[in-house]
């Protein structure tokens, strides 16, 4: 018995007082993953995560497509993030063939990939206002980021997979106006999302369910290896953007986020805080990009590699970090390409925070840990 | 406008030029790194390159527990970023690749350590009760758990000592070739 | 007479008859009063299955609103639903689970096969842990093609259900 369970959580004596419970696939409260809990009475004493539900063998199809056309599925473990999921392998595919990016394009992306991080976000919060119960804090941010996702329509063309980056640029220039618009409407979000802090996180019902659960330490945050806002919550104030930054960050003034208590709260309230930087950062940008000019290296539809090479890129997403090992031999396709997702980075810490926590405060510490169940599967 | 002509002209010199230039341009940190590696271990590890912001050491399979646990006592390294198994059937290899990076020390926050070993591949694979093993790092990198489980599950290297090797991602009827090696094909390929 | 008829053994039987007569008698107009009652109460299975679970979320969000159309409103138990949302791709592992969810629920029950994946294997067609669409784990009613399908059209799939649900013979279920 002792060797069915998680490492970590040795459980000394199991007895008929412990029962099993599965939940999910099919539960309001687990998205598209199984936790398998063992309960004494109220509380979890054992939990075993059980992901894989969304495995779809994505590194091994990339295996087979070339370095332009394994774009489209390489975006899909996060639809409402793709640009940032997209991103470390754009820029590892760059270095592999050798193209430029224009200056244009990478403010360009900058700004689209800041835009993706508040959509994801506010999805985001969105599912985490209904795994409390709190309809407003679903229909409040659902109904926002449609402002974003219509910035994201007319810069791309599609609503959520937009496949706009690819390797030596974007796909296409911004549309006309765009500067106007995007300026506006992220003022008017970053005004919105201000008033969440009197609906939800000054909710006294909010903080009364996730203050003091699932509390992760700065010891172990940094020990389990976790990443984002998981990380930022526990007190080690860690963002790739600043660390090392990537195309333009280092010329814009990006801050981060740092909450010292490391509860759920705490990491419910880091994603939000990093959506008022990320509209910061799309006004820097918007204001520092250069008027004119091209936004994309052309490529041949089957382009050539400089020779056998491996990089490992990483980008800050909206679920930390994002790293993309690609291995080249020198062929016009990958030999392996490698996505080290924030997500599979954080699941880690399930079963480490809920030992000991209620049951009824599982969804809350579950969403909290910035899990999407697509992206940790791939 | 200065800014952008300017920007472009040192990042292609450096390109153009770097078969020359890149060991001595480079920062005394990475330099550093895998100094510190050579002298500790000698022949035991070969450091395959030094790029900016990453170096990559290459050791055997008997020696990466010994790295490992250097790499974090001594030079700060504290979490590993992801366990990548990459196949090299013409070697009879597989190579397992871990990016190790660091929260602590601030200025290793933009390092990433890579550290790859190989295990001896076989052509019909048992997954855990072949030759293809490798020690485990979970006791030394907490956090490569999950990520050793899904290279055991997805290329068949059984890491020993790992308490928990079981099936993470693939359905529980899996019995086909791990699904990562080169010899599996999928299909209409 | 009817009395020496009727015992406590074959009781059922005559009551069964009268029952068939009442129905063949106002059977139209009962099976549309059933059929009206089914297309206003298509509530969905609380299951995700890939990553169109974004727009199937964004389809209850303020814009698209799709619970003003009295369908789609996310629900808890699976006892209660008549609907399942197959929300993108099916791996091999889902699929078991799938089924085990569509044969826990009551009878009616109505399937949509939303995005390319649960369709046909979409993107994915060549992957080794993905299903080939969705027809042989589970019967579908509707199919929303799209990858990721607008919320738009997830509503027009539900609509074409509803007309489909009204041309459907209701006595079948009862």
């Amino acid at each position: 018995m002792t060797a069915e369970l998680p490492p970590g959580l040795a459980l000394q004596k199991v007895d008929e007082r412990i029962m099993t419970l599965n939940v999910g696939p099919q539960h309001p409260g687990s998205g598209h993953m199984r936790i398998v809990v063992q309960i004494d009475g109220d509380y979890i004493v054992a939990c075993d995560p059980d992901p894989g539900y969304v495995h779809r063998g994505e590194e091994k199809m990339a295996e087979y497509r070339n370095y332009i056309t394994n774009i489209p599925h390489l975006e899909r473990p996060v639809i409402h993030d793709s640009c940032n999921v997209l991103y470390p392998y754009v820029l590892g595919a760059e270095e592999i063939l050798g193209i430029e990016v224009p200056e244009r394009a990478k403010y360009v992306r900058v700004i689209a990939s800041e835009l993706n991080r508040c959509i994801y976000t506010q999805y985001w919060l969105a599912i985490y206002g209904i795994f409390l119960g709190h309809s407003t804090m679903f229909m409040w941010p659902a109904g926002d980021r449609e402002l974003l996702i219509d910035l994201m329509e007319k810069m791309s063309g599609a609503r959520v997979t937009h496949a706009h980056f690819v390797p030596g640029g974007v796909r296409n220039d911004l549309p006309a106006n765009f500067e106007d618009a995007c300026l506006r409407q992220v003022n008017y979000f970053e005004k919105r999302i201000k008033e969440y802090a009197a609906v939800f996180y000054d909710n006294p019902i909010l903080i009364s369910r996730t203050k003091d659960t699932g509390v992760l330490s700065k010891q172990d945050a940094i020990r389990l290896g976790t990443t984002g806002s998981v990380l930022r919550a526990s007190g080690v104030d860690y963002d790739l953007r600043i660390k090392e930054p990537y195309d333009v960050y280092e010329e814009l003034d990006v801050h981060t986020n740092v909450m010292k208590e490391g509860d759920s709260y705490a990491r419910s309230k880091v994603p939000w805080l990093d959506m008022m930087e990320s509209c910061n950062i799309i006004r820097q940008a918007l204001q520092k990009m250069p008027k004119s000019g091209s936004v994309r290296t052309k490529l041949k539809p089957n382009p050539k590699t400089k020779g056998p090479e491996t990089v490992y890129k990483r980008v800050e997403s909206g679920r930390g970090s994002l790293g993309c090992y690609i291995v080249s031999d020198g062929k016009t396709e990958p030999y392996r390409v490698k996505m080290s997702v924030g997500s599979f980075r954080n699941l880690i810490a399930l079963p480490y925070l809920l030992k000991g926590e209620k049951l009824g405060n599982m969804p809350s510490v579950y969403w909290s840990l910035n899990y999407w169940p697509v992206e940790a599967d791939r | 406008m200065s800014e952008e002509t300017e920007k472009p002209t040192p990042e292609t010199t450096e390109k153009s030029v770097a078969k020359q230039e890149e060991v001595i341009e480079l920062p005394a940190l990475e330099k550093g790194l895998s100094e510190k590696l050579t002298s500790k271990f000698g022949e035991k590890t070969s450091i395959a390159f030094v790029k900016e912001n990453r170096v990559r050491v290459d050791v055997k399979k008997e020696d990466v527990h010994d790295v490992a646990e250097f790499i974090r006592d001594e030079m700060n390294f504290d979490h590993v970023e992801s366990v990548t198994g990459v196949d090299f059937p013409d070697d009879k290899e597989i190579e397992v690749v871990y990016h190790i990076g660091s929260y602590t020390d601030n200025s290793l926050a933009n390092q990433v350590l890579t550290l790859a070993t190989r295990a001896p591949r076989e052509d019909i694979p048992i997954p855990g009760k072949d030759g293809t093993r490798l020690p485990t790092l979970r006791d030394i990198f907490y956090s490569v758990e999950f990520h050793e489980r899904e290279v055991f599950e997805m290329l068949g290297v059984y890491f020993d000592g790992h308490p928990d090797n079981r099936r993470l991602l693939l359905p529980e009827d899996w019995a086909d070739l791990p699904p990562l090696r080169k010899d599996f094909a999928i299909k209409g390929r | 007479m009817l009395k020496d008829l009727v015992t406590p053994e074959n009781a059922n039987v005559f009551v069964g008859k009268l029952g068939d007569i009442l129905e063949k008698a106002i059977d139209k107009p009962l099976g549309y009063a059933i059929n009206w009652g089914r297309i206003w109460s298509l509530w969905p299975v609380h299951i995700e299955t890939a990553c169109c679970s974004v727009e199937f979320g964004a389809a209850s969000s303020p814009r698209y609103d799709v619970e003003r159309f009295g369908i789609i409103e996310a629900f808890g138990s699976l006892r209660q639903c008549d609907l399942v949302v197959v929300q993108g791709t099916i791996t091999r592992k889902m699929a078991p689970r799938l089924r085990l969810v569509y044969d826990q629920m009551p009878e009616p029950k109505y399937v949509i096969a939303m995005g390319a994946c649960a369709i046909t294997g979409g993107l994915y067609f060549d992957s080794y842990n993905v299903l080939p669409g969705i027809d042989g784990v589970i019967p579908v009613d509707v199919y929303v093609p799209g990858c990721p399908p607008r919320p738009e059209t997830l509503i027009q799939g539900c609509i074409l259900l509803q007309e489909k649900i009204k041309r459907m013979k209701a006595r079948k279920f009862v």
